[in-house]
């Protein structure tokens, strides 16, 4: 697909022709910010900016805190405790490094649940949503080991519990428990190479970044009204879009600030309300805490790891056709994957020929239902299996069921049965509706 | 796997470790304390008092392993001029790291560890344990109350009810406040089991609130610059936040034109 014809970087002083001639790099940072976007976004297309400011947030205080964290068993929890003592505004660091990621993931379900509605996801945008997808597995393999470090209680039982997985796979899941581990339990070994992974992944998700921007700026940003922009000429295309630098940055960076000065108060005010107080009792690998929770952000996966168990007749089923093989314990872990793998292949699964939700009737409300089955598997993760009169494994399974039945099901048949409303021409269309066709003075 | 760990959460039950599975019954008072919400400030003389009922009763059992002598001094916290703080470093005997003989504590020495009786260290006992719960874990309640780790400890110390029953040779003291209602801990605190300098109430509950501020302190000394940090990002990207605002209307009002009604 041909890019969105634009305005390119012309070298107008000789010092800029000279360097234009052996690195492009204004005419690429020019033709990055300028870049024509649709005029009619709303305000779910913040989360990017915000998205990107959080990465270089975690970085950024990541760094700082790393001169002064010390990865080994005997001297981790107190290198914290040092961190938060004795290092100028380490407190502060900390606290911001800690909620930064909670902002993150706040912000990354913001944005996915924004391209599963207007269907940012489809043709020509499948790259980009499949290299966002990375970046989100990558986010959480970085926010789990970044939550080992300090060393508490769930730091070590929750990466007890997480690197466990895998040795649930059959026959050579062990073998990759240990390779994973350093060794048969989690420990010193542990700490050191989820330190140095924790390290090193944040630069490769920077890398990543870098390549979703370079995909959808190849394709365009999509829009509310999942319309393509008209490419025929520049004046066509200028009818529909405006450049992305003033108008989108300042509408972002406004969007940033806002949520930026929420985000302050959390970690002015009640810096540990999302954390576990657990985390503040140094690791002991002889006393089990009683409700072993990963953080938040990991909790509706978490309830779709436990919906499996035993007594479920698909996993019974599974387990007879296995020879076995495959136990709850197992099925658990793939359905866990496997409800990340859904979103991965949305793409391929929805086969409605409109983009956007806006003109969908029937989709409308079976995503609506997907954001709130989202909140109760969140819920579930959170609660002890024996909660609410034993209902929760019920609860955890039935919110299982339907996450898995909108992408394998649900999308793919809305596509054949639904009968789409009509969709506006062009953007500018859609955007002279809102704004009113004094929207070009010049004109 | 969650089966395994449930089992072991319960076999650790059994042992009579303080890990306990049962949270359900615990019954925790919430306490106004001085230093809670946003404008809350910690009160000095509070965490003074709460320092002498530690030294006096907790630290005959209880460390404070992470917390720094000097830290006594700083702005925000129990505020002892330099020479008090060199005189309380001195009741302690510290092996010195460098020439391993030992010596009179020093403000730079952190308080001493102590595992004699197997108690746990209190640095961080005020962040490490949670007084409020849910409901159905949701988390409003510590929304609205704050995680409530000081009232946890002025409920365990004022939560005896006099009954003790003796297991595997151990005593365990009922407590409505501990996870599974029985406490290793024996009531370490009583109506006027510490004599204030300065004459204060020294009924049992004020000993508890002023020992659970103190430890408030000691598991979040920064928490005053903390909340003076929080105010000054609030207010500035608050004006930021009104500034892009207009800058942004401005910016997109030759672009919208006018709205239609």
């Amino acid at each position: 697909m041909a890019g969105i014809p634009h305005d390119h970087y012309e070298p107008k002083t000789g010092a800029e022709r000279w360097l234009h001639s052996r690195l492009p790099i204004i005419g690429l940072l020019y033709d990055t910010l300028m870049i024509p976007t649709p005029k009619n976004l709303n305000w779910m297309w913040i989360w990017g900016i915000v998205l990107t400011f959080c990465l270089a947030l975690q970085i950024v205080t990541g760094i700082v805190l790393a001169m002064h964290y010390t990865p080994h068993i005997d001297k981790a929890f107190a290198s914290v405790e040092h961190i938060m003592r004795d290092v100028n505004g380490g407190h502060m660091l900390r606290y911001l490094h800690a909620n930064g990621a909670s902002l993150f993931f706040f912000a990354v379900y913001l944005h996915i649940f924004r391209g599963l509605f207007y269907g940012s996801y489809k043709a020509p945008r499948e790259v980009t949503w499949v290299i966002g997808m990375i970046i989100f597995l990558l986010m959480m393999a970085t926010a789990f080991m970044g939550y080992v470090l300090p060393w508490g209680q769930m730091s070590f039982w929750g990466a007890t519990v997480i690197t466990g997985l895998f040795g649930a796979i059959p026959g050579i899941g062990e073998t990759i428990q240990t390779w994973l581990l350093g060794g048969p339990a989690v420990d010193n070994a542990t700490l050191n190479r989820f330190f140095s992974l924790h390290y090193l992944l944040p630069f490769v998700i920077a890398a990543l970044v870098a390549v979703h921007i370079w995909a959808f700026h190849t394709t365009g940003n999509n829009n509310p009204t999942g319309v393509e922009v008209r490419r025929a000429s520049k004046e066509e295309a200028e009818r529909d879009t405006i450049p992305f630098w003033p108008y989108y940055v300042i509408k972002d960076v406004f969007a940033l600030a806002v949520i930026l000065t929420v985000f302050f108060a959390i970690v002015g005010f009640m810096p540990n309300y999302l954390g576990h107080p657990d985390n503040y009792i140094e690791a002991n690998p002889l006393a089990t805490p009683a409700h072993i929770v990963p953080e938040w952000y990991f909790l509706p996966f978490y309830a779709i790891l436990r919906a499996f168990t035993g007594d479920v007749w698909i996993v019974q089923i599974a387990n007879f056709l296995s020879f076995g093989i495959i136990d709850a314990k197992f099925f658990g872990v793939l359905a866990m994957f496997g409800a990340i793998a859904v979103l991965v292949l949305t793409p391929w699964l929805d086969t409605s020929s409109v983009r956007s939700g806006r003109y969908r009737p029937m989709f409308k409300w079976w995503f609506a239902l997907l954001c709130i089955d989202f909140v109760v598997l969140m819920w579930a993760g959170s609660m002890s299996p024996d909660a609410l009169m034993g209902w929760m494994p019920a609860i955890s399974l039935i919110a299982t069921a339907y996450w898995f039945a909108y992408f394998l099901i649900i999308l793919p048949l809305l596509g054949v049965i639904e009968k789409p409303l009509p969709q506006p021409a062009t953007i500018e269309e859609d955007f002279n509706a809102h704004y009113g066709p004094n929207s070009h003075p010049a004109e | 796997m969650f089966r395994t760990i449930a089992l072991t959460a319960a076999t650790a039950l059994l042992l009579g470790s303080p890990v306990l599975a049962e949270t359900a019954h615990q019954e925790i008072e919430d306490v106004a304390f001085a230093h809670e919400g946003p404008f809350g400030k910690f009160d000095q003389f509070q965490l003074q008092r709460g320092l002498q009922v530690y030294t006096e009763v907790c630290s005959g059992c209880h460390g404070l392993k992470f917390v720094p002598i000097r830290s006594l001094a700083d702005a925000g916290g129990p505020g002892l001029p330099e020479d008090q703080v060199r005189a309380y470093a001195k009741q302690f005997s510290v092996t010195d790291k460098e020439t391993g003989e030992d010596r009179e504590g020093l403000p730079t020495d952190n308080f001493p560890a102590n595992t004699g009786a197997g108690a746990p260290d209190l640095s961080l006992m005020a962040k490490a344990r949670a007084g409020f719960h849910g409901p159905y874990g949701t988390g409003i309640s510590q929304l609205f109350n704050g995680m409530g780790g000081p009232e946890y400890i002025v409920s365990i110390l004022t939560g005896y009810t006099g009954e003790e029953k003796t297991e595997f040779g151990a005593t365990f003291y009922e407590n409505h406040a501990f996870a599974g209602g029985w406490i290793k801990m024996s009531p370490p605190l009583s109506d006027g089991a510490v004599e204030y300098q300065d004459g204060h109430d020294n009924s049992l509950h004020h000993l508890a609130e002023d020992v659970a501020s103190f430890l408030m302190w000691a598991a979040e000394p920064n928490m005053m610059a903390r909340k003076q940090a929080g105010f000054i990002s609030v207010i500035f990207l608050a004006l930021l936040s009104t500034l892009l605002y207009l800058t942004n209307k401005r910016l997109w009002a030759g672009i919208k034109g006018k709205k239609h009604a």
